[in-house]
């Protein structure tokens, strides 16, 4: 009960943060208990966000509630405990609607994350609506995640996989994208800001287009969800996926918005419980949207974490954080140019949050062991992104990405450690 | 900069890195690996001229870090002229020392310039599959194997005790 009582103390709290301006980061660093750690005898310099963001005290205390108030299966049991799971999970789907703004919260799926997500869509509407010679378009920039299910889509299905290609700062190539849609498109899949280079990509512009063939467009929404203002009905997008652990919420949360009309017509994914209406051995009818695409038991701890990580940003000054964000990208651009051997791979003019270079003659693993022995965590390494290492003609890069938890110390931090890298290896 | 890490990339190390040797590919080879480490990207190529027992000659191509690249480099160095039962004595002892489970003091007398120079691999828990990748892609060419990965290589990561 204790816990509890604290806990409520805690949602009041940040109830009443973020009114004043500015962003004070001290404070809300103190919402991330991980931070507070020491590495190798130094502090825990965080700067591996975009492959996992750190997730908030309430956010632990409200799955931690579930386990050990609420545990039972959903849309099960009549008895209490399955109730208030049920109730729970549901009120998490209403927060994602929210969040997003969807029409509905049945036009989102919970799924484990991006990787599903669009691996569902592939099963659903790809198997389904695409055939022999039919085209998909994605982006040169893509992560492997929105690229893989589509090459498989393509060889089952003998169409063609066609890709938007990208200039040398990493921003897509518009007219190209122009060029490569026709009567043969039926989707384009293409990623909200790229991981790889911190890009972020023209939706509006992108589903315009799209839509003027009547071609329906998927985001990879797992970078773009963290660090931008979502609205999905502005966007127009048709499917927009993300990934909850990016976005300050457990693994294995996740959602697939998707257009009502569309996921209707869609094939289910996974087949079994929870999915259906009826069942015998002649035929099984299914259920209606979400819960057709929903099959077994979900993540609920998981997924109630991620509505609990909603309601914290909602607490938050969310265009403070994001000012504090672009500022430390700012800062950190500006610092690590200056550092001689150094070239940053990703110089769109509209980025977000993500800090990728290469140091002449210096491998990325070779950087990211030195910088983990000065307490910074980054990325070294291809970032789940191939063709664009193969873009910019290196074997990998190192990716600093931020949230709006880190510092400007901490920017000094990993700066300063980028220059012992060169002192010892250069 | 820490000790550590200077011990770590160390200027032997460094030398093998930039200038790899036996950084070639070898045209009448009769053995030949693919070795890749998914974790990080590492990849080569590993070519042999096994004749009879004898590791008449051996060579490699690739990308990677400088704990692969000189490791590979060395391993190259070591191994040329010797049998398959001393590359895999040799195989053995290496890969003994950068789990971290050879005796310190005797390793220079076991290993030599391997000892020296990857002595302390073992302290850097996420750099033993570098270490390693090129000695288990020459092992899987000796053994007529044409493909191998390393990224689970390594002994387990101590983990911190539970604190409050």
């Amino acid at each position: 009960m204790i816990a509890t009582e604290k806990m409520i103390a805690t949602e009041k709290t940040i109830e009443h943060r973020g009114a004043g301006s500015g962003w004070d980061v001290a404070r809300v660093r103190e919402d991330f208990p991980v931070l507070g750690q020491t590495v190798n005898g130094k502090p825990l310099v965080y700067l591996d966000n975009a492959a996992s963001a750190q997730v908030p005290r309430i956010v632990i205390e409200r799955g931690s509630k579930y386990l050990r108030e609420e545990h039972s299966n959903i849309h099960r049991g009549v008895h209490y405990l399955s109730q208030r799971a049920t109730s729970a999970y549901e009120g998490a789907r209403e927060k994602v609607k929210r969040f997003i703004n969807a029409r509905e919260a049945r036009e989102c799926i919970f799924v484990r994350g991006v990787t599903e997500g669009v691996n569902l869509v592939m099963h659903g509407y790809g198997r389904k609506f695409v055939g022999e010679g039919d085209e998909i378009v994605v982006s040169e920039m893509e992560h492997h995640s929105n690229l893989v299910p589509w090459q498989m889509l393509c060889e089952e299905k003998g169409a063609r996989l066609r890709v938007i290609p990208m200039n040398d700062a990493g921003e897509l190539l518009l007219d190209e994208f122009d060029a490569v849609l026709n009567e043969r498109t039926k989707l384009v899949c293409v990623g909200h800001i790229s991981n790889a280079l911190g890009t972020i990509n023209p939706i509006k512009e992108i589903t315009a287009r799209a839509h003027k063939m009547g071609v329906p467009v998927l985001v990879d929404g797992a970078q773009g969800a963290p660090h931008l203002a979502l609205d999905v009905q502005d966007l127009d997008c048709d499917f927009y996926v993300i990934s909850g652990h990016k976005m300050f919420a457990p693994t294995g949360s996740g959602v697939l918005y998707g257009k009502a009309e569309l996921l209707e017509k869609m094939n289910p994914f996974l087949g079994g419980g929870s999915m259906i209406r009826t069942v015998t051995f002649e035929r099984s009818t299914y259920a209606a949207i979400p819960d057709k695409f929903e099959a077994g038991t979900p993540a609920i701890a998981s997924q109630i974490g991620l509505g609990a990580a909603i309601d914290y940003l909602n607490s938050l000054d969310r265009a403070a954080a994001l000012a504090h964000e672009h500022e430390l990208l700012a800062y950190a651009t500006e610092k690590i140019s200056a550092v001689e051997g150094v070239r940053i791979i990703g110089t769109a003019r509209e980025k977000a949050s993500v800090l990728a270079f290469v140091i002449d003659e210096i491998h990325p693993h070779d950087i990211g062991t030195i910088l983990d022995h000065e307490g910074v965590a980054v990325r070294a390494g291809h970032h789940c992104a191939q063709p664009v290492m193969q873009h910019f003609n290196v074997p990998a890069t190192t990716r600093a990405s931020f949230a709006f938890y880190n510092t400007k110390e901490e920017v000094d931090i990993f700066i300063r450690a980028v220059e012992s890298v060169i002192e010892v290896l250069g | 900069m820490s000790e550590e890490l200077r011990e770590l990339f160390n200027e032997v190390v460094k030398d093998h890195e930039k200038k790899p040797r036996n950084f070639h590919r070898i045209e009448t080879a009769n053995r030949k690996s693919l070795g890749h480490n998914r974790t990080c990207g590492d990849m080569l190529v590993v070519y042999m001229q096994l004749e009879g027992e004898v590791v008449k000659d051996i060579s490699f191509l690739g990308e990677g870090c400088s704990i692969s690249k000189s490791s590979a480099s060395m391993m190259t160095e070591a191994l040329k002229g010797k049998t398959r039962q001393e590359a895999e004595a040799i195989f053995d002892k290496f890969h003994q020392m950068v789990i971290g489970k050879l005796d310190a003091e005797t390793l220079p007398d076991q290993l030599g310039k391997l000892g020296k120079a990857f002595g302390n691999v073992h302290k850097f828990h996420a750099r033993v599959p570098c270490a390693s990748l090129p000695w288990h892609t020459m092992r899987a060419a000796l053994e007529g194997e044409e493909m191998t990965s390393t990224e689970h290589v390594g002994p387990a990561l101590p983990q911190p005790a539970a604190s409050e």
